[in-house]
């Protein structure tokens, strides 16, 4: 894709990034980097593409090496994230 | 598949994660931000495994569920004291997963060499990086600041040939400069954290966080995958925008905390301030006697506390002094309490402290001169009125606490040693200070046991 339609949508994305973190109440900013944590994981993506051959080969084994690790920072992000906020959830009912 | 699918799935996870991230706007809606985020993810995922762009797909979901079991079982498991070292693990696996991703592309011959050659730098800083911070919150190494003669020559020395390298990758193509470049990103991550110490860990984190957004952005450029810079810009802006706050709420700069050193040579100037006078010991029956006739009370967790584990029975504290008496009692939490932001927010979270109890150091400063008593467990800088009056000690213009306006302020520590700063505290020598000295669990179990007699 052309170049100049990324960098645009990363400036656009950096700045919805921006205001809507700022939105995030302090109280909450553990589970805001868990959740981050979480939806960094996303490079599963590409790690899925490179990964995506038929053949077995050094690329492929690297590939779902980051497969492995971007699925570990998933799972485990936003478990860890349900966690913390279910401890948040409690208080309500007093 | 039809053409338009993949493309509007990754709107659709787009869209997901921006509402999860806004959801965390209050802890009401946060629970169901956290689903979206999930289903964006799933959605992600699934469109992606049935492009036309991945073949097999039956050894890839294997490897999936492994991670994602063992994923799920540390969350399960992790201690939430120590949250932080975990959050600095799965920044480093983020950061791991970027470098191998840029390493299969180069190695299938993409020519995208400088997106490449970014997401490879970025996520090698960020996962070698966070091994130490991890080494470092885990105990495994000293957390104290390590500095070593030329450090930060060398560290400059090394972002330069880093530069340099891209450069040469880029014009020549050449795999071997890419490797080469791998290998200096790790030992530049590896060097520009060892030198920071312990209570500058917040900002550590964020930072890390932060590059793992930004390795994901560098991958997506290389890939042309729009959801990846998307959402890797958010995740980047998120770190970026929490080591803002942090620095902030020190009053130190970026730089100053990445120089690293703080804290390092530890005592300056200690015994001047506080000049002949003694700091006044008191017991744990007495500061349970002035509690339990105070109206208001205000505790003050440090990081001293989530060490002992002590939220617990510092809740079970507070209860008594609500219930069997009657007191007013409130949360007051400094931002860098604790070793990662929010840390201290959510330890009381676990141990079941309602959130309206707790209040941010804006909210609840002006009140400390309406309190009775300022408990403060294992937090000593972000009290220290040094901060306020002297402009020679390295934590000036630091915002604090400002527990001193309270009638009686209880120190629960250890011993007087000054903080992280190596700055003394005047404030335990001052007139209305008692010391609770020993360990905050201990000390705190004994008052509850104390107000629990009657």
């Amino acid at each position: 894709m052309n170049i100049w339609i990324l960098l645009t949508i990363f400036m656009l994305a950096c700045f919805v990034g921006y205001f809507v973190v700022w939105g995030v109440t302090p109280a909450l900013h553990s589970p805001l980097m868990s959740v981050s944590n979480a939806i960094s994981g996303i490079v599963i993506i590409g790690a899925l593409i490179t990964a995506g051959g038929e053949e077995m080969n050094t690329a492929k084994l690297l590939s779902l090496g980051a497969v492995f690790l971007a699925s570990l920072n998933i799972f485990g992000g936003f478990a860890v994230s349900h966690r913390m906020l279910a401890m948040f959830k409690k208080k309500e009912k007093k | 598949m039809l053409p338009w699918i993949l493309p509007f799935s990754y709107l659709f996870s787009a869209t997901l994660f921006i509402f999860a991230i806004r959801g965390l706007a209050s802890p009401r809606t946060a629970r169901e931000g956290n689903l979206l985020g999930c289903i964006g993810m799933l959605v992600a995922v699934v469109a992606t495994l049935y492009s036309p762009q991945v073949s097999d797909i039956g050894l890839t979901i294997g490897v999936i569920i492994i991670g994602g079991m063992l994923g799920t079982f540390i969350a399960a498991n992790v201690k939430m004291t120590s949250l932080p070292q975990m959050v600095a693990a799965l920044n480093g696996f983020g950061g791991l997963a970027a470098v191998l991703i840029a390493l299969a592309e180069i190695i299938n011959g993409k020519t995208t060499y400088l997106e490449t050659s970014l997401g490879l730098i970025i996520g090698a800083v960020a996962f070698a990086g966070s091994m130490i911070a991890f080494a470092k919150l885990h105990g495994i190494i000293p957390a104290k600041a390590f500095t070593f003669p030329l450090q930060q020559f060398i560290n400059l020395l090394l972002a330069m040939s880093i530069v340099a390298l891209c450069i040469m990758f880029v014009i020549s193509g050449n795999h071997l400069w890419f490797y080469i470049l791998a290998g200096i990103a790790i030992l530049l991550g590896l060097l520009t954290v060892l030198p920071i110490g312990g209570a500058d860990m917040p900002v550590v984190i964020s930072i890390l966080n932060s590059y793992s957004g930004w390795a994901a952005v560098g991958i997506g450029f290389s890939l042309g995958n729009i959801l990846l810079i998307i959402v890797g810009s958010i995740v980047g802006a998120s770190g970026a925008i929490l080591s803002y706050i942090m620095v902030k709420a020190m009053n130190r700069s970026l730089t100053n905390v990445l120089l690293g050193g703080f804290g390092s040579d530890t005592p300056h100037n200690n015994q001047t301030t506080s000049g002949d006078k003694a700091a006044k010991a008191g017991n744990p029956l007495d500061a349970a006697f002035i509690m339990e006739n105070a109206n208001n009370v205000i505790i003050v967790p440090g990081y001293g506390m989530a060490a002992a584990q002590a939220q617990h029975v510092l809740k079970e504290m507070a209860d008594d002094l609500h219930k069997l008496y009657g007191v007013n009692v409130k949360f007051a939490i400094h931002p860098v309490a604790g070793r990662m932001p929010g840390h201290m927010n959510v330890l009381l979270a676990e141990a079941n402290v309602p959130y309206d109890d707790v209040f941010e150091m804006e909210q609840i400063n002006r009140e400390f001169a309406a309190a009775d008593v300022a408990y403060v467990i294992g937090a000593n800088d972000v009290t220290n009125p040094l901060a306020k009056t002297d402009p020679s000690s390295p934590i000036y213009g630091m915002p604090v606490l400002e527990v001193e306006k309270a009638k009686t302020v209880f120190f629960v520590k250890r011993s007087l040693n000054s903080g992280y700063s190596g700055v003394d505290n005047p404030l335990f020598y001052a007139d209305n200070t008692i010391m609770l000295y020993g360990d905050a669990k201990k000390i705190t179990e004994e008052i509850v046991s104390a107000l629990e007699k009657k």
